[in-house]
């Protein structure tokens, strides 16, 4: 077990460093371009000289590699050209209020969508999971943009009920957080809510719930001890990757209520053209992505005794 | 081996085989799933008023009658805006129709891309083992790692947003997971006897790829491609809608959200349609995706 | 919760356990009702065992779910009552059939594996039933009974076993777990639902075993289903034999082995090997046509259209009632000519092929090894060093086949015949040794270096007939393409004809070219598989367990198919199986292989007699035979099949044997030693005692009237 997870950490490193390798080449390897993009497109070729020479960009690309991943471990990604503070400054405080948006959103969708799911799962066919299933099918059939303007719609504009941005202008305000996270619960939990009531149904069918069943065991005892257990295998993986998904549904969603976290920052900082940001805010969301995927192989793994015990 | 009888013992009727049958029949076993049915209706209206859009128009998508119009007004030139007009009076409903042409090619284009990339280094994947295998993989693990929407916009900066652009990107970002997924497939199908009969007779590695393994794996691919389309109109819709779609004047069901955003609390009109819009085509293609799999689990 | 004799106060132990009266039992579809079973009657006595046995689809596994009343939701019992201990099924509350459950009446499964809760330890789910049943069981003493149980039930280390998970014992342990698990509230009917059909034979014999003792320990009256006669024959007292959802005959195991009295009831005994009889004595009879459809039975006696003694105007008038057989007390059969049909007539036996004279040789392996490299991660592994295991499939093998010849390779599974298969075909590469063929060397050509013809003249027909065709294509397209490329039909007219020529050849009407697989019948599908085997003119022909998935009537037709092919076209074939019975019937020469190696081999009555092979003594032994008039030894392996990556030292069966003569078995590999010229036995025992072992199958003494 301890090598499998040190293994899963290995390849995590591995991946993360051809991703920042990738990202290194793709951004600045042609050094006129980052020059372009920090300095202006009104430019002069001069200045693009001397900032290059200023900026050690006329040495070969993988020694401003090296130099760069060096910086980048030790929290040093440079400065922001749009912000005009160092990238750290603006990066991690927005990081923050995403996680509280995203927080918010798991809390409230997870248990959620897995009682649904299950409820769905337990009897396949019956109105109860035709009704949850037709839901969970259009809610996420509705982009994150639209629900948005549908809701702010509903309850900002007719009901007045909420406020329709979440800029925080006065002072963090909890009331604010409602809608975004409305929207981004309601676009992903019909995912997790259709895995669930997958795993569910199939688990239902299999012969060992016969033998529970056929063992005398009181129904409660046949869902709770011997169906859930196994249908929530396959959901948690799902429910790991859904953190990835978030980070691309926040971005759509801060965007739409003006909130200041991450997601809004990554856009800023590429319609902005602000490399260096634009880096940073990358290499940071592909973390994310890569260690949550991390925790769901070796979660899948301690769920599993079939391949925990091999 | 030993199984008693059920429902599933009952035989198909037998069926012979012509490309326009085999539609037709699709269709005729779709009618058993109501929400199949549903959806397939909607993506059909949705299909319909993208062919005939010049016909059903009021007016010009690009026409500026009078801006800020509310749905139902009928202006100076005596055309009705039944859904209102935009901040440049362009009418909406007109603009929504259109919309539908812009989704309806560059969705189903990526898909197929997507597709035909994902399907080929799948099944080699699957098919090959080895280090084939692990190559594909190691790089479907390097570009799944990107949060999608991340991936989406550092593609589109690098290299500009265009009608080509966002194919280009569409197909880059979901064929690893189409590859994934057939892939998976052909791991099932791979070690059947067909597979070895087609081996101990010496069958090519294309006929093995193409003719044998593919069409068995249609199944799950069809019902998973119905979800994708509904995902990259999804996509498209969000590119629109950030400012990386496509370049103004043209149609496009995300930009016009986003447009008029700002305009919400006086002419919520001019977001809510083509919200609306959006969200019932992709409906439509989960619906059907659902009918399909369930049609599909029956059989 | 109410002690057990509070639930049926009026019954006494005189009385019949379960009572089945009349019971149909349907399915509902979209397409309507769909009748699985129909009228059935059962009459269970405490203590008896009562047999179930018929082809799949003939509705007796539903039987048993309908006594469970576990039907799912589009099952159910329209008509007939099922009376236990004198109550009737359909009225007892949810909370009283819960109870009943597990604890009067218990089930035992086709499928262990798939039977057990990957997720939860078996201790936890034996203690389940007692905890559950039971108001005043401690965990501990849950706990306590479940370890004896596992004991009674013959488990070594109980204790591991209950901190176990389903997956890290063996399939033959699952099953002793499984009915560990039905025993341990002690219930007055067991349901086994065909519980060894997925175990090796050698491990089904000890299942059976303890299944008889546990009948006769604890007086408990089973129902046992099972396509299987020769089992049936050696665990119950009573059979019903049962076609499509009827019961065609039932009496006492002696009234329907001896003196069966209905027409289906005795093609089935046609269609069965006998490991005892010699083909020549004893021809396999299949039956004509195809079991019908539920929803496609004909009118009155179902088994009309395929029946020899059918006649217009009376098989085909319904009803067709059970009647009793007059002079045999408990005898009743649903044919109403069971009275005019003269049953003790020969039947006009079919041609017996004859022995072909022996050609030359084709195939010679010499010295096969194939070793697969395993790599191993874990902890122990890697301070050890030793990172890479091989998996030793096959170890020395040699021997040699015939122009027409039939030679079998039997033994259980993980005895690398498969692999050996594959090696032949070209689908793997030897790791050592020489695979001779018609004088080339294929033991390192895989079938991408063989040219067309090479690839033609070795052909292989597959075990499983729902995978050995291309669901999307059609029969036609798949036959028409092997047939372009191993013959010189250019034109298309060419090929179709060949085509239609080789459906002609299995016996498969013409317009199935035009047909999907999934139209056809198992058995149809593995006849297309040998016409795809024999498109090019083989020169010899691999079947791998060509017929252990269908159904006996269904195995017997397509046996003979292929024989007949094989010996018109002076074919080798090679028959890869498990069924000693069926190898009898087939083989001219028998190669016995254990764990890699060949044990023995020699002709098919050379290895049928003494000297036997140890391993081949218990393989024989192991196989139920439906004949009453003969008597086997009972030899039960111990242990479990090791495994092959860690097989054994010295002999591979010396783990298990039970002649085991002492430490030179461990240690050194035994010799080959020479019966007769070609009877090759691996064993250290002398051949002047293996000579001297009794053969296993040999006639009753006493004549049965």
């Amino acid at each position: 077990m301890l090598i499998f997870i040190g293994k899963r950490l290995i390849y995590m490193l591995l991946t993360m460093f051809a991703i920042s390798l990738i990202l290194f080449l793709v951004m600045e390897i042609n050094g006129e371009a980052v020059a372009r993009r920090v300095l202006g497109p009104f430019t002069s070729a001069e200045q693009i000289q001397a900032w290059l020479q200023a900026n050690g960009y006329l040495r070969p690309w993988y020694v401003r590699y090296v130099e760069w991943l060096g910086n980048v471990l030790s929290g040093d990604f440079g400065q922001s050209v749009r912000f005009r503070t160092p990238v750290a400054d603006v990066l991690w405080p927005r990081l923050g209020n995403t996680a509280i948006l995203a927080g918010a959103t798991f809390a409230i969708m997870v248990p959620l969508a897995l009682t649904l799911g299950v409820l769905a799962g337990m009897r396949e066919g019956s109105r109860t999971d035709r009704s949850i299933t037709v839901a969970s099918v259009i809610s996420t059939s509705i982009p994150e943009f639209a629900s948005a303007v549908l809701l702010t719609v509903i309850f900002s504009t007719w009901l007045g009920w909420l406020p329709g941005t979440s800029a925080m202008s006065d002072g963090w305000n909890p009331v604010e957080l409602v809608l975004p996270v409305m929207v981004l619960v309601l676009y992903g939990f019909g995912y997790i809510a259709r895995m669930t009531r997958a795993s569910m149904a199939e688990v239902m069918q299999q012969l060992y719930i016969r033998t529970a069943v056929l063992k005398g065991l009181p129904y409660r005892e046949v869902i709770l001890r011997h169906a859930l257990r196994n249908a929530m295998i396959a959901p948690f993986t799902v429910i790991m990757l859904q953190i990835n998904w978030l980070l691309s549904g926040v971005i759509v969603v801060e965007v739409a209520f003006a909130y200041k976290g991450f997601g809004s920052l990554i856009l800023e900082a590429a319609l902005n053209q602000d490399v260096y940001l634009l880096e940073a805010a990358t290499l940071v969301a592909v973390l994310v992505a890569v260690s949550t995927q991390m925790l769901a192989d070796i979660g899948y793994t301690l769920l599993n005794p079939r391949i925990r015990f091999k | 081996m030993v199984q008693d009888v059920g429902a599933k013992a009952v035989t198909p009727p037998e069926r012979r085989r012509s490309l326009l049958r085999t539609l037709f029949g699709g269709i005729g076993l779709l009618r058993e799933s109501t929400i199949g049915m549903v959806g397939f209706g909607l993506i059909l209206f949705w299909v319909l008023v993208a062919l005939f859009a010049p016909l059903i128009a009021p007016v010009s998508p690009t026409a500026t009658l009078q801006p800020f119009a509310p749905p139902g007004t009928v202006t100076a030139s005596g055309e009705t805006l039944w859904l209102g007009a935009d901040q440049l009076g362009r009418d909406v409903l007109s603009r929504v129709i259109y919309g539908s042409r812009t989704v309806l090619f560059y969705a189903p284009v990526a898909t197929f891309c997507a597709y035909f990339i994902g399907c080929i280094f799948g099944l080699l994947a699957g098919y090959l083992g080895g280090w084939v295998d692990d190559l594909l993989n190691r790089i479907a693990d390097i570009i799944l790692a990107f949060p999608v929407l991340v991936l989406y916009v550092v593609i589109i900066v690098l290299i500009g947003p265009s009608g080509l652009n966002i194919i280009l990107a569409v197909t880059f970002a979901s064929a690893p997971g189409i590859m994934r997924i057939v892939r998976g497939l052909t791991l099932d199908l791979r070690n059947r006897d067909y597979i070895a009969a087609a081996q101990t007779s010496g069958a090519s590695l294309p006929w093995i790829l193409f003719a044998e393994l593919l069409p068995n794996a249609r199944g799950p691919l069809i019902v998973d491609a119905c979800l994708r389309m509904g995902y990259v109109i999804i996509t498209i819709g969000v590119l629109g809608f950030l400012g990386l779609g496509l370049p103004p004047p043209t149609p496009d069901w995300g930009s016009m959200v986003a447009e008029s955003r700002a305009m919400i609390t006086f002419a919520p009109w001019m977001a809510v349609v083509p919200a609306i819009a959006i969200s019932s085509l992709v409906l439509g293609f989960n619906l059907l995706a659902d009918g399909l799999r369930e049609i599909s689990l029956r059989d | 919760m109410r002690s057990r004799s509070d639930l049926f106060p009026d019954w006494s132990p005189d009385q019949p356990v379960l009572e089945c009266e009349g019971v149909c039992v349907s399915y509902f579809t979209r397409a309507g009702e769909i009748p699985a079973v129909l009228d059935f009657d059962l009459k269970v006595m405490q203590g008896e065992a009562v047999g179930l046995v018929g082809e799949s689809g003939c509705g007796k596994s539903t039987v048993a779910m309908a006594i469970m009343r576990y039907l799912g939701r589009n099952g159910g019992i329209p008509r007939g009552r099922v009376l236990y201990k004198g109550r009737d099924m359909a009225e007892l509350t949810p909370e009283e059939l819960r109870q009943l459950r597990g604890s009067e009446i218990a089930m035992i499964y086709q499928e262990p594996m798939a039977s057990l809760n990957p997720s939860l330890t078996l201790g936890r789910q034996l203690m389940e039933v007692p905890l559950n049943h039971e108001k005043s069981v401690t965990e501990k003493e849950a706990y306590e009974r479940s370890v004896q149980m596992l004991a009674d039930v013959k488990l070594p280390d109980p204790e591991r076993v209950m901190s176990a998970y389903p997956h890290q014992i063996s399939g033959g342990q699952q099953q002793r777990v499984v009915i560990a698990m039905a025993l341990l509230s002690q219930p007055s009917l067991l349901l086994l639902d065909e519980p060894t059909t997925a175990l090796d034979v050698t491990v089904e014999a000890g299942i059976v075993d303890l299944i008889g003792e546990i009948a006769a320990r604890f007086n408990t009256s089973m129902i046992y289903i099972s396509h299987n006669l020769g089992l049936i024959l050696e665990t119950c007292d009573r059979i019903s034999v049962m076609y499509s959802g009827v019961v065609v005959e039932e009496g006492s195991v002696e009234q329907v082995f001896d003196r069966m009295r209905h027409p289906y009831t005795r093609g089935l005994f046609d269609c069965i090997p006998l490991p005892g009889a010699d083909k020549q004595a004893r021809p396999l009879i299949p039956i004509g046509g195809q079991l019908p459809l539920p929803h496609q039975r004909p009118r009155g006696c179902y088994f009309g259209p395929r029946c020899d003694f059918f006649q217009a105007g009376r098989c085909d008038v319904p009803p067709i009632p059970m009647e009793p057989v007059t002079d045999q007390p408990g005898h009743r059969s649903r044919c109403i000519r069971w009275d005019e049909i003269d049953w003790d007539a020969p039947r006009q036996a079919a041609a017996v092929a004859e022995t072909l004279d022996e050609g030359d040789v084709i195939l010679r392996i010499d010295g096969l090894r194939k070793y697969y490299e395993v790599r191993d991660n874990s902890l122990a592994a890697l301070v050890s060093g030793k990172r890479v295991r091989h998996v030793k499939a096959n170890e020395r093998i040699s021997f040699d086949a015939r122009e027409g010849q039939t030679v079998a390779i039997v033994g259980e599974s993980g005895c690398g015949k498969s692999t050996f298969a594959k090696i032949l075909m070209g689908l793997e590469t030897a790791s050592d040794g020489g695979v001779a063929f018609q004088g080339e060397d294929f033991a390192d050509k895989p079938v991408q270096k063989r040219s067309a013809d090479e690839v033609a003249s070795m052909q292989m027909v597959f075990q499983n007939p729902f995978d050995t065709l291309n669901p999307s294509h059609t029969i036609g397209s798949q036959l028409g393409r092997v047939v372009r490329k191993f013959g010189d039909y250019k034109d298309r007219r060419e090929v179709r004809q060949r085509v239609l020529e080789l459906l002609d050849l299995v016996k498969l009407p013409r317009e199935f070219a035009r047909r999907r697989p999934r139209q056809l019948s198992g058995g149809q599908k593995q006849r297309v598989g040998i016409a795809r085997a024999f498109a090019g003119n083989p020169k010899m022909v691999v079947a791998d367990e060509p017929v252990s998935a269908l159904d006996v009537s269904v195995a017997a037709a397509v046996t003979r198919l292929l024989t007949d092919i094989q010996r018109n076209h002076r074919t080798t074939l090679l028959f890869i199986s498990h069924d000693l019975s069926l190898v009898r019937y087939l083989a001219d020469r028998v190669v016995v292989m254990y764990l890699g190696h060949i044990v023995e081999q020699g002709t098919t009555d050379e290895v049928f007699s003494p000297p036997y092979h140890p391993y081949t003594e218990a393989l024989l032994s192991a196989v139920p035979i439906a004949d009453t008039s003969v008597e086997k030894k009972r030899i039960i392996l111990e242990g479990q099949l090791p495994s092959v990556l860690d097989p054994p030292k010295g002999c591979p069966f010396h783990t298990r044997c039970h002649r085991k003569i002492g430490q030179v078995c461990e240690t050194e590999v035994p010799p080959v030693i020479e019966d007769a010229a070609g009877h090759l036995i691996a064993c250290h025992i002398p051949l002047g005692e293996l000579r001297e072992i009794a053969p296993v199958i040999a006639e009753k003494q006493v004549a049965a009237e």
